[in-house]
């Protein structure tokens, strides 16, 4: 980690930060959560007479969805960030 | 089921028919570009949609009329099992959010308008081109024929399929006129057609699933009752199998085969020429990130219409054929008018995705087969008269599919065109992110998934069928039950690693690499990316 702050300052920017690591958990956790079906196998407890399994996952739907679009706006936020840096280094 | 036919219902339907059919002729007109000889106009209705339209466009394209009709049968027929569908494109968003966008970016670079395309000017590979559009071809035509399967359900359902003494022109003729009509509108307007359909399709879908879902419960006694009934359902023996029907939960033994379709399926659905020419179709790299986190809104609607598989179980619908289920519910439960509604979002449901898909597989015909090895000189008009006449001519082939063999026969390809097209993933995705990989192992790993998925799909057995009967069974060395597809793909992963490490070490002739780094980060507005009407093959050599 230490050579890569470094290369930072040289110009050249690090490949892995700590906003990406935030980004690649958003776009990850859904792969866990979802292949994990003994997780979520059960009928108990039940949503307005809809059993857990199916509730859970549709709001696995809701969930993802958010992880998402958080990963989305991280995402723009890395980009114009690197852009504006090394706009700055040109000039 | 009722006698006769419903003619309310198909009146409506009739209805919703023709306007499309004008809809689909008048969107030719539709931000018309200048240049209409070009593949990526008709192809790709100019490379400019923006993310709305690539939202309703890709909505239509992998949310067919097969799923609306497919995935509340498999429910219906076994419960949970058959709801797979929504933790996988759950998976589908996530995954499509990191690899897209680079394959939007070196496509618009290049002027690419298939995946063969990119893979020819990554790996310098001709060959591994023509095998990564073969295996796209294969796929795709059963998933055409699908969608007829679907049509027809609807037919059936209205009283138009005829009864068995019915003789086969009258019974296949309104069959035959749907797709008639299909056929002339994708000919004369190329992609802008099912973009501007996909509208009408999306907004019906919705209307009838938002209604289905608050309605029908209430006729049948809330959501407590239905999910009673279902399990109840379930829990009796099957005469075939000697075991229970499904299930509501799936048990310890099914988990494998829940998770690793889930997973494989993701991974398969942009492997789809169609999926491709949705994306591609877009204005910009940000659209495609941007309907990311849009698009998970039809997952929501596939989970809310398969919980209709169970609302049938609950209403006491007898089908013979597990297809006709859901249209057979509108019919009992609704008034006629709204049955009619409901039978178009299906039948409308259909004509967009086949469209899309007799689009794209023309255009890999025509990119990867009719320039690569018939006529490389073929100029940009010629590709695309030769892609409008593939594109009717593969969905003759649907067509004559559909008509002459039995639906399962259709149902059975596209199974295996499912654990096909996954096959494909190592050169395209890998292709995206690594040059790493030799362009002769991908051709052996390809060639090693596709035997052994066809292989292990061709021994597996249901009580109907000896051969083709599911697409799961053992993975070798686990011993859990698991998607046959996804088997194959770790096998293909497998040999493609090992054998690049055999031909790197004897240093065999690597393909010439015609992309840069950077191409695979290009936006709109940077230098020599094409923005609207690039043309095509301007860049290709």
């Amino acid at each position: 980690m230490p050579e890569t702050a470094q290369r930072t300052t040289q110009g050249k920017q690090p490949l892995i930060t700590p906003l990406r690591v935030v980004i690649g958990i958003c776009l990850f956790a859904p792969f866990v959560a979802m292949l994990w079906v003994s997780s979520y196998a059960k009928v108990e407890p039940t949503l307005a007479g809809v059993p857990f399994f199916y509730w859970y996952q549709m709001l696995w739907v809701l969930i993802s969805t958010a992880l998402t679009m958080v990963a989305y706006k991280l995402w723009q936020h890395d980009q114009r960030g690197r852009r504006t840096r090394q706009g700055g280094d040109a000039r | 089921m009722k006698d006769g036919v419903n003619g309310v219902a198909l009146a409506v339907f009739i209805f919703f028919f023709l306007a499309v059919t004008v809809m689909g002729f008048l969107a030719s007109r539709w931000r018309r570009a200048e240049n209409e000889q070009s593949l990526d106009e008709w192809g790709l209705g100019g490379r400019s949609f923006g993310t709305w339209v690539t939202w309703f466009l890709l909505g239509g394209d992998l949310y067919t009329a097969y799923t609306f009709v497919a995935v509340p049968a498999a429910v219906y027929a076994a419960g949970a099992a058959g709801f797979f569908a929504v933790p996988y494109t759950i998976l589908v968003y996530p995954l499509i959010f990191t690899f897209l966008p680079r394959l939007w970016s070196v496509s618009h670079k290049h002027g690419y308008v298939t995946t063969s395309d990119f893979v020819r000017g990554r790996f310098g590979s001709k060959g591994l081109s023509l095998a990564v559009a073969l295996t796209g071809l294969l796929a795709t035509m059963p998933y055409i024929a699908l969608q007829l399967v679907g049509i027809q359900a609807v037919l059936d359902v209205m009283g138009v399929g005829g009864g068995e003494n019915t003789h086969w022109f009258i019974k296949d003729l309104p069959l035959l006129i749907a797709f008639g009509v299909l056929a002339a509108y994708t000919y004369s307007s190329g992609l802008r057609a099912p973009a501007l359909i996909a509208f009408v399709k999306d907004t019906l879908i919705y209307i009838v699933i938002a209604v289905a879902i608050i309605y029908i419960p209430i006729k049948l006694g809330g959501f407590d009752e239905i999910f009673a009934k279902a399990g109840e359902a379930f829990g009796q023996t099957n005469e075939a199998t000697g075991k229970p029907r499904g299930a509501l939960v799936p048990g310890d033994a099914s988990q494998w085969t829940y998770a690793t379709l889930a997973l494989g399926s993701a991974l398969a659905l942009f492997m789809y020429p169609h999926s491709i020419t949705a994306t591609l179709s877009s204005r910009s790299r940000e659209v495609i990130r941007r309907n990311t986190t849009i698009l998970p809104l039809y997952s929501l609607m596939l989970g809310l219409l398969a919980v209709l598989g169970f609302m049938a179980i609950a209403a006491g619908i007898q089908v013979k054929n597990g297809q006709l289920a859901i249209p057979q519910l509108f019919e009992n439960m609704f008034p006629d008018w709204f049955a009619g509604i409901a039978f178009a979002a299906i039948g409308i449901g259909a004509l967009v995705p086949a469209a899309i898909m007799s689009i794209a597989a023309a255009n890999l015909f025509t990119r990867n087969i009719y320039k690569d090895f018939i006529k490389p000189d073929a100029t940009p008009a010629q590709e695309t008269k030769v892609s409008k006449l593939v594109s009717l001519l593969v969905k003759v082939g649907a067509l004559a599919f559909v008509l002459t063999m039995d639906k399962t026969v259709a149902i059975n390809f596209q199974l295996l065109g499912g654990i096909w097209i996954l096959q494909t993933f190592p050169a395209l995705v890998g292709g995206l992110f690594t040059r790493w990989f030799h362009r002769w192992a991908l051709v052996g790993g390809w060639a090693v998934g596709m035997v052994y998925g066809t292989a292990a799909a061709y021994g597996v057995a249901s009580p109907t069928q000896k051969h083709f009967g599911g697409s799961s069974a053992e993975i070798p060395g686990i011993g859990e039950i698991g998607y046959i597809g996804l088997t194959a793909f770790v096998l293909n992963v497998l040999v493609t690693v090992v054998l690049t490490l055999v031909l790197r070490a004897v240093k065999a002739p690597d393909g010439v690499d015609e992309t840069s780094p950077s191409d695979y980060t290009a936006d709109a507005g940077d230098p020599g990316v094409q923005t609207e009407l690039p043309k095509v093959g301007a860049e290709t050599h």
